[in-house]
């Protein structure tokens, strides 16, 4: 997620203009735009919503049929009954049982939420810094930041490998705090600061206007309460984005934890299922659970902020 | 005593010391780092380090494996990016279209995008077993079981379906703020000239969309070229006969699976990627620069 992204705002720098001076437009000839709203209401044939309605449940068929496997008895799973014969909450039983999923739930909520307290921090003051300060060299420390856009992950991953491994931070007993701090500090440092964000915050940034922290100086802010208490308020809705986008990113990363974790106490949910289903190879009903139980909190997460996360990447075009 | 200028030069130093130390350790000597790493034999275990120059990229010419993973690479792009593009278009006219239940017809598309990428694979790896829901259904309907992961030749479609399942619901988000920004005067006055639905869709919202289209197009290739989880998730190692195996997962295999690693080799095959995305960045680049005019 990190290569490409400078360009995926420019582009929506620009859809967001666009999407203003349009709603400029709008407001000045909303008469007409509810008259066609209405003419619209009229004119949408009803095999467009059995379409739309159709496809949107081939979506989801895979999520449904994850959790109708997981409440069947193993001698079910090969039917195809929708609702099975004896429900039974066995396998979510089992799959904690045999598994440290606590374990893994709370590693990653505390990986990715710590990385997500650092990105909101230090992406939005370095925004912050480069959009509203003037000082030598701030051209050359900004093309720097963005040149890191460009380089994939994949080429950072082994010499961070070979990094973590020289300062022992990659833990194969986990036995005191320390050992978990030195784990998650491995899965971590790589996205403590993003590229993307810095650039993202520097776009919100330069679209305060700069009177509104001059009057603040002269009211005798400080310089971070100038960040705290009059930056970050007025930049409320991107550092919202940044944010959940951050913590999904995080919550579902793969590549990087997989290669970093030794031990199975310092697994995230995602490596942690990877390794399970794996072992388990062809029992179903045990994967399905694990799977449930991975999928549904972010389900509720979702279902609770959808029209945020929806607004989020429209404005900024992230990937999770 | 500093003046008020030199104050708040300080002041930014202060802030950006921690990002900038971060990008300069974390970011920017690695990469060095990944290149100084592609001419070398490299195997932590081992302590001796033989440098070979440009000895890695030379044996990429000949390595079969490297070759399969570059093509199967290829191909995730080719069948992926525009089936992609073209199912969340039509999503995404569909949703404009309609002005009832659109925040729940848009959830069911989203859904997957942000649930964990590991597990929804395994889901698809039960739905696609020989004996799974999709082979049900097939059944039901009289029509011969298929294969699927277990098919060297429809491994790699069926794992490109899953990622354009996983990735639609952010196409369609992105195309839906984009026929917003689209001014509904356009197509007022192509109305009232009698325009057809169809003259409309290809003489405005197709050429009026087209930025929106690069950019998911880069994004989408890009993507593309960086698939690792889903492969490791839905079939065994990049397999059946290595038909859905990628440059990402070769590298972790090299790196992570072999004995003695190879990580001076693999680290040649991010160099190779990295090349690849470069590439089109610098594509995007130009071509998105350009204004459009409204």
């Amino acid at each position: 997620m990190n290569i490409n992204t400078d360009r995926i705002t420019r582009v929506h720098a620009a859809q967001l203009n666009l999407a203003t001076s349009r709603g400029v437009a709008r407001s000045g000839t909303r008469p007409a735009i509810l008259a066609r709203g209405r003419r619209d209401w009229r004119h949408v044939p009803w095999w467009l919503y059995a379409l739309l309605l159709l496809g949107g449940l081939c979506m989801i068929v895979p999520f449904v049929w994850m959790l109708v496997t997981s409440i069947k008895p193993s001698a079910e799973i090969y039917t195809t009954a929708i609702l099975p014969k004896h429900p039974t909450l066995a396998n979510y039983a089992n799959v904690l049982r045999k598994t440290s999923f606590p374990r893994w739930f709370m590693n990653s909520l505390i990986t990715a939420g710590l990385t997500t307290l650092s990105v909101a921090l230090f992406d939005s003051l370095s925004g912050f810094v480069l959009a509203l300060y003037d000082f030598p060299g701030k051209r050359v420390i900004f093309v720097l930041i963005l040149s890191t856009l460009m380089v994939p992950t994949e080429m950072l991953v082994l010499p961070w490998y070979l990094m973590s491994v020289q300062n022992h931070w990659v833990r194969g007993d986990v036995t005191s705090i320390g050992d978990y701090a030195a784990g998650y500090w491995a899965i971590m440092f790589p996205g403590l600061v993003t590229g993307f964000g810095v650039f993202l915050m520097r776009q919100f940034f330069e679209g305060v206007p700069r009177d509104l922290f001059e009057a603040a100086r002269l009211d005798g802010v400080s310089e971070f309460g100038l960040f705290w208490r009059v930056g970050l308020p007025s930049v409320r809705p991107a550092i919202a984005a940044l944010c959940i986008f951050t913590f999904l990113g995080n919550w579902n990363a793969f590549l990087w934890p997989l290669i970093v974790t030794n031990a199975d106490a310092l697994r995230t949910v995602p490596v942690g299922i990877g390794f399970f289903s794996s072992d388990v190879g062809s029992a179903y009903d045990l994967i399905m659970s694990a799977a449930s139980l991975a999928t549904l909190p972010v389900v509720i997460v979702f279902a609770l902020f959808q029209g945020q996360i929806v607004r989020g990447i429209a404005l900024t075009g992230l990937r999770g | 005593m500093l003046t008020l200028e030199r104050r708040r030069w300080l002041w930014a130093y202060t802030f950006l010391a921690i990002p900038l130390l971060f990008f300069l350790t974390i970011r920017i000597w690695p990469a060095v780092q990944a290149f100084q790493l592609s001419l070398y034999d490299y195997d932590p275990l081992d302590e001796t380090h033989k440098f070979r120059g440009f000895g890695n990229y030379a044996d990429l010419l000949h390595d079969k494996v490297f070759w399969q993973s570059l093509r199967n690479t290829f191909l995730y792009v080719l069948y992926g990016v525009p089936t992609g593009l073209v199912v969340s278009l039509v999503v995404a006219l569909g949703l404009k279209r309609i002005n009832r239940f659109r925040g729940i017809l848009r959830f069911l598309y989203f859904l997957p995008y942000v649930t964990a990428l590991v597990a929804v694979s395994w889901v698809w790896r039960w739905l696609f077993q020989s004996n799974g829901l999709l082979n049900s259904v097939l059944h039901s309907l009289h029509l011969p079981a298929q294969g699927f992961l277990n098919s060297t030749s429809q491994s790699l479609p069926a794992v490109t379906a899953v990622t354009v399942w996983y990735g639609l619901g952010f196409q369609v988000i992105i195309f839906l703020a984009g026929l917003e920004a689209i001014p509904d005067v356009f197509y007022e006055a192509a109305s009232l000239d009698g325009a057809s639905p169809w003259r409309r869709f290809r003489s405005i919202t197709l050429p009026l969309l087209n930025p929106t289209i690069v950019f998911l197009t880069v994004i989408g290739v890009i993507q593309s070229l960086q698939l690792f989880t889903q492969i490791r998730s839905l079939t065994t190692n990049g397999g059946p006969l290595g038909s859905t195996n990628s440059l990402v997962l070769y590298v972790y295999q090299l790196s992570f699976q072999t004995l003695p690693a190879r990580m001076g080799y693999g680290a040649a095959i991010t160099v190779v990627l990295f090349a690849l995305i470069l590439v089109i960045t610098v594509f995007q680049l130009t071509v998105l620069t350009r204004r459009y005019e409204y």
